[in-house]
């Protein structure tokens, strides 16, 4: 049982494991595993407790109703699940600031979370616009050889490797 | 024979959840749910990432793929245009970079305790999420079908067999983890 308790697995162990998760996730609940879509029906949620009940009247919400589903279960789920498995890896841990951060930009609380901010609102913004993150388009998406999951998974590294290597390399201190 | 399962409701839920929780254990034990992972990737020193992706679409496209022909499942397929998954796709990878997590992976690391994750990257996805859904209506004429190609995927653009593009695809995609393999990535 040492398995259970290692720090780390196998990249190639943890891709065979999500693998024959999606075969489960489409068996019994004929869903792709795809994240985004949920923070985008909780945003509705917050939006109609302020806003009341026009907010379901935008035309995005129409489409993408601010409910729980299934996919938005499976958000929670993720949580818990890296929790559980943080925990009997003792990596659980309060912590503000990455290594790979505090080494090129240093320890201060404030720059880190508003480029964190940022960088969520941004990548929000993009995930509702190119339909899809990392899950539902890289994983989920390019298994079922969908032409706009390829073309949206090589742009997100694009963009990603682009705006980080910029990041590291200009703005390191 | 899967029919009944998918209409019960309560039921979809609970299974959400507790596939959820297999996803999140899975994420975190392979080190992604961790910026420095992340971040290295996308300065190409930690090939974890696409280690654990590829291997995730080689398994999971045999597996679905078989299940389709047996009639078991369906496909559901995100419909693209260039201006949606092109423009929309960068766009995700600049915040992708800032962040140092994604939708998914934000998730388990804020279930590890990371609090720029909670503070930062969720409340700014949400907040990017309702940006979107506020100005959907303008970009859906200006841009979002702009190159518009609909569900299409490459058997069908090809118009052959899937499994004439399933088998070269896992092919391909088993040769580059060989090769980054032997480049020591």
């Amino acid at each position: 049982m040492d398995w259970l308790f290692m720090k780390q697995w196998s990249p190639y162990a943890v891709g065979v494991g999500i693998g024959i998760l999606s075969w489960f996730t489409f068996l019994l609940s004929d869903k792709p595993i795809g994240c985004s879509t949920a923070f985008a029906r909780t945003s509705g949620m917050l939006e109609r407790f302020l806003r009341g009940s026009k907010t379901t009247q935008r035309p995005y919400y129409v489409k993408f109703p601010p409910t729980v589903d299934w996919e938005w279960m499976l958000v929670v789920g993720i949580l818990v699940g890296s929790f559980v498995s943080a925990h009997l890896s003792g990596q659980l841990q309060l912590q503000w600031i990455p290594g790979k951060w505090s080494a090129a930009f240093g320890t201060a609380l404030f720059p880190r979370w508003l480029i964190a901010l940022i960088g969520g609102i941004i990548m929000g913004f993009g995930a509702r616009w190119a339909g899809g993150c990392t899950s539902g388009h890289g994983i989920s998406g390019t298994l079922q050889l969908a032409l706009s999951s390829w073309l949206a998974a090589v742009c997100f590294f694009i963009g990603g490797i682009a705006a980080a290597m910029a990041l590291f390399t200009f703005f390191a201190s | 024979m899967f029919a009944h399962l998918h209409a019960q409701k309560g039921l979809q839920l609970f299974l959400g959840l507790i596939m959820g929780f297999i996803f999140g254990f899975l994420l975190q034990r392979g080190g992604v749910t961790n910026y420095d992972i992340i971040i290295g990737q996308l300065l190409l020193t930690d090939f974890t990432v696409i280690k654990i992706m590829l291997t995730a679409v080689i398994t999971g496209m045999l597996g679905v793929h078989m299940l389709r022909s047996l009639g078991l499942a369906q496909l559901h397929l995100k419909p693209g245009s260039l201006g949606a998954s092109v423009i929309g796709g960068l766009i995700f990878g600049v915040g992708f970079a800032l962040l140092g997590y994604c939708p998914g992976t934000v998730a388990g690391a804020v279930g590890q305790g990371y609090l720029d994750a909670l503070f930062g990257g969720v409340v700014g996805i949400l907040i990017g999420a309702g940006i979107f859904a506020a100005i959907f209506p303008k970009l859906e004429g200006l841009v979002l079908h702009k190159g518009d190609f609909g569900e299409l995927t490459f058997p069908h653009l090809l118009n052959v067999n899937p499994w004439a593009v399933v088998i070269p695809a896992a092919i391909i995609l088993a040769a580059l983890l060989v090769l980054f393999e032997k480049l020591g990535l």
